[in-house]
């Protein structure tokens, strides 16, 4: 192993076969690196959700092993699990933010895997949570909307508070599964930009699950290609050309595959 | 990790004194009940032996009895099906004359809510005693209880769905010169007639659930029993009849639901 | 347009199936009627209607408050804490039901499908026998009505509040479960925050039931306005039912305001 280089992620010989019997990953073999800003493109269906789920176990794998910084996570339960997921933070298309709670309560959920269910529950987070949470809240720029509701905000600034709750965690891998898809191309852009500055800043391991192709251009440092449950490229961002895309695609790109020249 | 100072200075928290304030009152006015009511959970304690020995004499229940008790079921049934017809029948003047998009008078529409309100406050087994005490015991007072519940719930929910009736239909025929009553039949039954079913029948399921228990003061059906079996303290007895009532008010209350599913 | 298409079209009723329930619904109505014996009104009915109506305009107004004795003020004070105290006790209780019954929540059909059972039995379990059987174990007077109403109460509560964890958003569960939560941290952070408001409102919606109950609690024993209302019949103390009954419509009005406008806040 080269000094300096850390393997985060590991799949080895991981397959995923749903219980309808669709195989979602077939046989992946990967590894990520500390700070790698990976992005993984694919057609819908392609298993790049599969993939990514599985590697904090919100799915299970059928066959294989995925280590996650020498720990092994699929071989994990009960408290050494969360211990794991307490390293991943995760953001979702949808951002599963609670929407009743404020920003604030949203942002020190991310923290509760590092107390006890007692402390948690009567609300006692150190105060050293709480300026995590204002920090982090800080680094994406809403810390003002800090005690306003959730549903009370917009969606990139929703997206946001849910970045802001995987930095809060500090998680030292983030996971994000299309968190742009539900986004107009100007948010998209400060979104992604935030995931670009702490992945450069904190060096927190990225991955994130991209459909437009120019983006993942933009923002990786590597990208995964994925057909029918298996990888058809990987290799770093300057390799990735058109031509390559439309191989990963089966055929040539479509309009509604870049963000074209709105952003 | 993140040590970079915070820029922006960090909102003040809302003040929670709100909620403090509002806990504490809930957390008086329970307290305050739980004295007035005597409530103490060693006398529940102390009580537990009681209520398991009433249970023990419970089972089994006694299977011969259900043959005596059947008319008394069947006599219940009657109740509700007659209380909640004629309460329906009832309902549909009254509806029509609650709903404000049909009598845009206020003269008119805001008494009859005001009553069917007033109505509404008066729970069924307290009407059933004071007809009780008209008519003397037996199934009427009963059936007139039911009766009257049923007008209050039915005329409520109806002229509710009346109201948020499509207007189109309606303007479109007072156009073509249509009178009140041409409204009604051609443009208000179509639209509504589909959930007035539907709140007849959920009037009957609550219906048989109150005539279950009218016979305790006397107003017919099977509750009759209770009083019965209780005073004569042959427990066995009375968990037949529970028994009879759960699995007759579930079998209506299935069948009922079915219906209810396929009109809606 | 084609044959197929045009057959879609055309409404398709089943005709025989209506005729079917038309003759099931005479056949029921035939059965209902002929089975009632045409019943015999009192000749002092009508006096005793009168003399009601004279009674509400006439009420016993010295019944309101009655300085140490048993007033009306007293009796629907004493209602309203046994349904206060009864609600209470419900929506505490009622919450473990309404995991266990919630498709979501539940492991398994089979687990949910108990849950809703028991659910449904409690609720169809007449609250006045509940009542009566409470009078048993803790003697006659407003505690039984409490412990009454308490249980009763479960079989609906448990049944919206089950409902309400059934609609809830999935999302912010799996979110919690990913930074390493665990089952009771995501029950805190993740569930209750989005089910909490629903569980408050049907609660107070109960309220306004279970004042209504607690007014009948009297008649069989079990505390509240009910038993002197029975009194004054039975007495036929007129102008007392009167008073009673003007009582009972004023409380329940009052409260179904107060409760609806908390519930309209609460939203
Ligand atoms: N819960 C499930 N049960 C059964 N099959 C599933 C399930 N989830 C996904 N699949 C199947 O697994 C395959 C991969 O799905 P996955 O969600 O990983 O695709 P994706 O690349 O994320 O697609 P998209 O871009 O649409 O999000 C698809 O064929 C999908 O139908
Ligand atoms: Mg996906």
């Amino acid at each position: 192993m080269k000094v300096g280089i850390q393997k985060v992620i590991e799949f080895k010989n991981v397959s995923k076969t749903y219980p309808n019997g669709v195989k979602g990953l077939k046989n992946i073999n990967l590894t990520i690196e500390k700070g790698e800003f990976v992005v993984v493109v694919g057609l819908s269906g392609a298993g790049k959700s599969t993939l990514l789920r599985s590697i904090n176990r919100l799915n299970e794998v059928t066959e294989g092993e995925i280590v996650i910084a020498g720990k092994s996570i699929t071989n994990s339960s009960g408290a050494s699990l969360r211990r794991i997921r307490r390293d991943i933070g995760m953001i979702f298309q949808s951002f599963n933010l609670v929407k009743r709670s404020t920003v604030l309560r949203n942002v020190l959920s991310g923290r509760v895997g590092y107390h006890s269910t007692f402390r948690t529950v009567l609300g006692l987070f150190p105060n050293e949570d709480v300026n995590l949470a204002f920090e982090a809240l800080e680094r994406v720029n809403i810390l003002d909307k800090a005690y306003t509701r959730a549903d009370q905000l917009s969606g990139g600034q929703q997206q946001r508070v849910s970045i802001a709750r995987a930095l809060a965690q500090e998680a030292k891998i983030i996971l994000a599964d299309e968190p742009v898809a539900s986004l107009d191309p100007l948010t998209t852009k400060h979104v992604m930009d935030d995931l670009r500055r702490i992945n450069q800043e904190l060096g927190i391991t990225t991955v994130v699950n991209l459909h437009h192709v120019d983006l993942a251009q933009e923002y990786a440092t590597r990208i995964i290609g994925m057909r029918a449950g298996e990888i058809v490229f990987d290799g770093p961002v300057e390799e990735a050309t058109d031509d390559k895309f439309s191989e990963i695609y089966g055929r040539p790109l479509q309009n509604n595959e870049l963000l074209g020249a709105t952003v | 990790m993140m040590n970079q100072p915070i820029k922006t200075s960090i909102p003040k928290p809302p003040s929670k004194i709100k909620n403090y304030v509002t806990l504490l009152l809930v957390l008086f006015l329970l307290w305050g009940s739980s004295i007035q009511t005597d409530s103490s959970l060693a006398e529940l304690v102390a009580g537990f032996p009681n209520m398991m020995d009433l249970l023990n004499q419970m089972v089994p229940p006694n299977w011969g009895y259900f043959d005596n008790i059947t008319d008394a079921m069947l006599e219940t049934i009657r109740m509700a099906v007659i209380g909640t017809t004629f309460g329906a029948i009832l309902a549909i003047p009254i509806a029509l004359f609650s709903a404000s998009n049909l009598i845009q008078n206020i003269w008119v529409f805001y008494p009859i809510r005001f009553i069917l309100n007033l109505i509404r406050t008066v729970p069924d087994l307290l009407l059933a005693s004071i007809f009780v005490a008209i008519f003397g015991l037996g199934s009427l007072p009963g059936i007139l209880a039911l009766m009257v519940f049923s007008i209050g719930l039915i005329a409520k929910l109806t002229y509710e769905s009346i109201e948020a009736i499509d207007p189109g239909p309606l303007e479109a025929m007072e156009a073509v010169g249509a009178n009140k009553i041409q409204l009604i039949v051609f443009g208000v039954i179509p639209q509504v007639a589909a959930h007035f079913i539907s709140y007849v029948l959920y009037t009957f399921e609550i219906n048989v659930r109150a005539a279950a228990v009218l016979g305790l003061v006397g107003a017919g059906g099977i509750g009759l029993f209770y009083n019965k079996t209780l005073g004569f303290l042959e427990y066995d007895k009375t968990s037949s009849i529970i028994i009879y009532t759960l699995v007759a008010v579930l079998a209506i209350d299935y069948i009922s639901t079915k219906l209810r599913e396929k009109l809606l | 347009m084609s044959e197929a298409a045009r057959k879609g079209m055309k409404p398709k009723k089943n005709r025989a199936g209506l005729w079917g329930i038309y003759l099931a619904l005479a056949l029921i109505y035939i059965w209902a009627f002929s089975g009632m014996n045409l019943p015999e009104i009192k000749p002092t009915a009508g006096q005793i209607t009168k003399s009601i109506f004279n009674g509400m305009f006439h009420p016993d107004w010295d019944y309101v408050s009655d300085p140490g004795g048993e007033d009306l003020l007293h009796g629907l004070l004493d209602t309203l804490a046994i349904a206060a105290l009864g609600t209470f006790i419900s929506a505490v209780l009622c919450v473990p039901f309404a995991f266990w019954a919630a498709a979501n929540m539940s492991k398994g059909k089979a687990a949910s499908g108990t849950g809703k059972f028991v659910l449904s039995f409690i609720r169809t379990f007449p609250e006045l026998v509940m009542a009566i059987m409470f009078i048993k174990a803790v003697g006659p007077g407003s505690f039984a009505g409490v412990l009454a109403l308490g249980l009763h109460s479960i079989g609906m509560l448990g049944k919206l509040f089950s409902e309400e964890v059934e609609n809830m958003d999935l999302g912010p569960t799996e979110a919690l479960m990913a930074t390493g939560a665990n089952r009771f941290q995501i029950l805190w952070f993740a569930v209750i925050p989005q089910v909490i408001t629903g569980f408050l409102s049907y609660t107070l919606y109960r309220f306004e039931i279970n004042v209504r109950s607690a007014a009948v609690l009297g008649v069989i024993g079990a505390g509240g306005i009910g038993t002197p209302l029975i009194f004054a019949l039975t007495s036929r103390d007129w102008n007392r039912v009167g008073i009673i009954l003007l009582g009972i419509i004023v409380m329940v009005t009052v409260i179904d305001l107060i409760s609806g406008y908390l519930r309209r806040k609460i939203v």
